[in-house]
């Protein structure tokens, strides 16, 4: 919060619809990450390719949760390239469990195109990439 | 017992994402009455997280592991406090938006919680 107040010009980025984007963020850090590390502590021989998949995609929704409240252009422009990268993960994955479902014996976060997740993992990224384009600063 | 809680905190969680969905689409921010209501379902959450957890105490076992049971259990404790104190920074519209996802997200959580119990 300190931060903040030292300097004032940073862009914020969870104003208006960024808040929501922040809070969908925030259940997937959950969602993904808990359940990976449930299932690599105990299952991980299971679905290895699976559960390692879930457990970088808690990573990539992390740090976009944290360039979101961090704000600043910087900030946003890791953020721009992380949702793009999550995007080619959830249709490269998703593309993935449907024309080969034996590599994947279990789900991940990003099967079928986010299917168990009520498309959110697709969604999102298309939404979030909207968002920060908007928001960029046309300054230097 | 705990069947019954999951599906009274189903349903008001999902009545307090119409009533701020509501406020949202009249272009309103969550206010004292909607917090009153975060707090109803907040309070039904806690309760079913402590039912849950004495359930386990007394030595019954969720269908799917205790361990996924106690996760979605303290999911759903936290999730509308969460969306509640979001939107006390975010004082427009968009507030309400995020308690209207947190009340629909922590429905979800109880579908999930009654199938892991396997009611």
């Amino acid at each position: 919060m300190t931060s903040v107040q030292e300097k004032p010009t940073r862009t914020r980025l969870i104003s208006g619809p960024g808040m929501l984007l922040v809070w969908f963020y925030g259940v997937m850090v959950v969602g993904a990450v808990s359940r990976s590390v449930f299932q690599i502590a105990t299952e991980f021989d299971r679905a290895p390719l699976a559960y390692s998949l879930s457990a970088v995609a808690g990573v990539v929704y992390g740090f976009i949760t944290y360039s979101l409240v961090r704000g600043g252009e910087r900030a946003r422009r890791a953020a721009q390239w992380c949702c793009a990268a999550e995007l080619a993960g959830v249709l490269i994955v998703g593309t993935w469990t449907l024309v080969e479902p034996s590599a994947f014996p279990d789900a991940t976060v990003w099967s079928d195109y986010g299917m168990g997740y009520v498309f959110i993992p697709v969604l999102l990224p298309l939404s979030a990439l909207y968002w920060l384009r908007k928001n960029r600063t046309v300054t230097q | 017992m705990l069947d019954a809680l999951t599906l009274v905190t189903g349903v008001a969680a999902l009545l307090l994402a119409a009533w701020c969905g509501w406020a949202a689409y009249r272009d309103q921010p969550t206010k004292d009455w909607h917090f009153i209501g975060m707090g109803v379902v907040s309070l039904l959450a806690v309760v079913q997280l402590v039912i849950g957890i004495v359930q386990l105490a007394r030595g019954e076992k969720p269908e799917q592991g205790t361990t996924i049971f106690v996760a979605y259990l303290l999911g759903a404790f936290a999730c509308v406090p969460a969306a509640g104190f979001m939107s006390l920074a975010e004082r427009t519209r968009w507030g309400s938006v995020t308690v209207a996802a947190g009340g629909i997200v922590l429905a979800v959580l109880e579908v999930r919680l009654y199938d892991i119990w396997g009611g």
